[in-house]
């Protein structure tokens, strides 16, 4: 059910990309999230698609494996296309019984479509090359700051990471009860939407009832280790910045500059 | 009724870099009537080997026939080869969900579709089987013992009244008077019904005390296969792959060892204690 989701998985090879520091990918992701909606022509969007597969070239990363998890979104992918061609008013290039397609449709059908791509491959380069212990790290770090502003960041990390840290956990017994439910007959493929969500209950229950045994028993011994929060706690792994950073944030500004110089200056 | 696996290969993963062989050309034959025990160290396969049994994984390369079909063919109904082939996971009892336990033991039936009054008393048979009387029907899974919700949710499999039982590692977790009635349990089901089962264990003790014939599976290979005295007799020889031999066994090889007059393959602590008295006489 679940295997087609590559999205958020990690990808376990080295290369230069897995090394940089969670904070320099964190940060640079946020940018280029922020820059897909800067870019307003062609150039924009060639430019973000260059450096999107750069990275991906840089990062060992089959390019058929990330493009996998596009799968997922596909039906929200075309969805967005679809009525973006349809309800864009503007000059109409063919019109068929009450549908119009118009060339600014198109248009901005295309636009969308890229934009949604580059966004999930933007963001999925990310999970697939840093670990989810790294990243709750790099965002307890980075957001540190917040702390003066009365945000329990280092809590919010902990959540988050024990959250992460139970994904696999949850789903290996998700298709544990599945596997266990079928072996008693159960039908999870035929049968219409009401009688498919109706045949999860046996999977949600077992599984929901399960994840409070496990918080509780968590809880316990997290407890029983003198668990009490942020305060004082060292790390065993400190993140400090490398040569490597340093050289891709020049990279990034350089990108950024790019980016609004295909506004300026190559503005149709 | 038999379960045939042909030449069994599985691998998980595959296309990436997570790709783990876990079965390699693997023949078994399951029949009924038929008591057959599965061991092997962590990660030998065991538990992948047992769901493709009944189809719940489909093999990489080999076949896998019931009754000589095969169950990956065309057409082939899965659905209803899982009541046929009864598989009791590792715990159990995290798969019970209903509100009460008749029906959570009617879930098995109902799936078949089978009309009420017949689920209800197959239910009611199956909870008999193993050991929960009329007072256990209307109360939650959740309030059982450790030990009853096991029971329960292995009458949720029976009640499907397969011929074949398929169980991993069913004493697992449990006390020993829990484990001695699981295991008597599971010996008159087969005296009784004539049912094959499937037993995928980790307890040497628990093997050598129920099977007819074991198979030894070790980093996905089956590299053995024969009798408790067959298997039980080659200490070295399991202690290679990392298991050990029953602890009666044990003292008996060693006293063949240091040189007295035994046969030392003893699997029960009767059969050890006459080997012993005859030493005496």
């Amino acid at each position: 059910m679940f295997k087609d989701l590559t999205l958020g998985q990690y990808y376990p090879v080295d290369s230069p990309i897995h090394r940089l520091d969670p904070r320099t990918k964190l940060l640079s992701t946020f940018v280029y999230l922020v820059t897909l909606f800067v870019a307003g022509n062609f150039w924009g969007y060639l430019l973000a698609a260059v450096w999107l597969f750069t990275l991906i070239a840089l990062s060992k990363i089959p390019l058929g494996y990330m493009l996998r998890g596009l799968r997922g979104i596909l039906f929200l992918l075309l969805l967005s296309v679809f009525i973006n061609m349809l309800f864009t008013p503007g000059t109409v290039v063919f019109s068929f019984w009450i549908i119009r397609v118009t060339r600014e449709g198109l248009r901005q059908a295309l636009r969308m479509a890229v934009r949604l791509t580059l966004l999930l491959l933007g963001s999925s380069l990310m999970t697939f090359t840093t670990t989810p212990t790294e990243l709750t790290a790099g965002l307890e770090k980075g957001l540190h700051f917040l702390t003066f502003f009365g945000v329990p960041v280092h809590e919010i990390a902990m959540m988050m990471s024990i959250a992460l840290r139970f994904l696999p956990v949850l789903t290996e017994e998700l298709d544990k009860i599945r596997k266990a439910q079928m072996a008693r007959g159960a039908d999870f493929e035929s049968g219409n939407f009401i009688n498919r969500t109706k045949a999860l209950i046996p999977v949600l229950i077992p599984l929901f009832v399960s994840a409070f045994r496990r918080a509780g028993e968590l809880a316990t011994a997290m407890e029983a280790r003198c668990y009490h929060g942020g305060e004082g706690r060292t790390k065993m792994k400190p993140l400090r910045y490398a040569k490597a950073d340093r050289i891709y944030y020049a990279a990034l500004l350089l990108y950024v500059i790019l980016m609004i110089l295909t506004r300026t200056v190559l503005a149709s | 009724m038999s379960i045939e696996l042909r030449g069994v290969s599985y691998v998980y993963e595959v296309g990436t870099p997570m790709e783990v062989r876990s079965l390699n050309e693997i023949d078994l034959t399951v029949r009924e009537e038929e008591i057959l025990a599965i061991i092997g160290h962590t990660g030998s396969g065991k538990s992948t080997l047992i769901q493709l049994m009944n189809g719940l994984l489909k093999p990489y390369s080999g076949q896998v026939l019931f009754n000589g079909e095969d169950i990956f063919g065309e057409k082939y109904d899965r659905r209803a080869l899982r009541g046929r082939v009864g598989l009791v996971f590792q715990y159990p009892e995290y798969q019970l969900f209903e509100t009460d336990v008749l029906t959570d033991v009617c879930f098995g039936p109902k799936n078949q579709g089978l009309p009420e009054e017949e689920r209800i008393a197959r239910a009611k048979t199956a909870l008999e089987a193993v050991g929960l009387g009329e007072e256990y029907y209307t109360r939650s899974p959740f309030e059982l013992s450790g030990g009853e919700k096991r029971r329960a949710a292995i009458a949720g499999v029976l009640a499907m009244q397969p011929r074949i039982l398929i169980l991993d590692e069913p004493t697992a977790g449990l006390d020993p008077q829990g484990r001695a009635e699981l295991l008597s349990m599971l010996r008159r089901l087969r005296e009784t019904k004539g049912i094959g089962v499937v037993i995928v264990s980790h307890s040497m003790d628990d093997v050598a005390e129920l099977a007819d014939r074991i198979a030894v599976l070790s980093h996905g290979e089956k590299v053995k296969e024969g009798t408790p005295k067959e298997i039980f007799g080659d200490r070295k020889g399991l202690e290679e792959i990392g298991l050990s031999i029953p602890e009666v066994s044990r003292i008996m090889a060693l006293l063949k060892e240091a040189g007295l007059p035994v046969d030392g393959t003893a699997l029960s602590v009767e059969e050890a204690e006459e080997e012993i008295a005859k030493l005496f006489q």
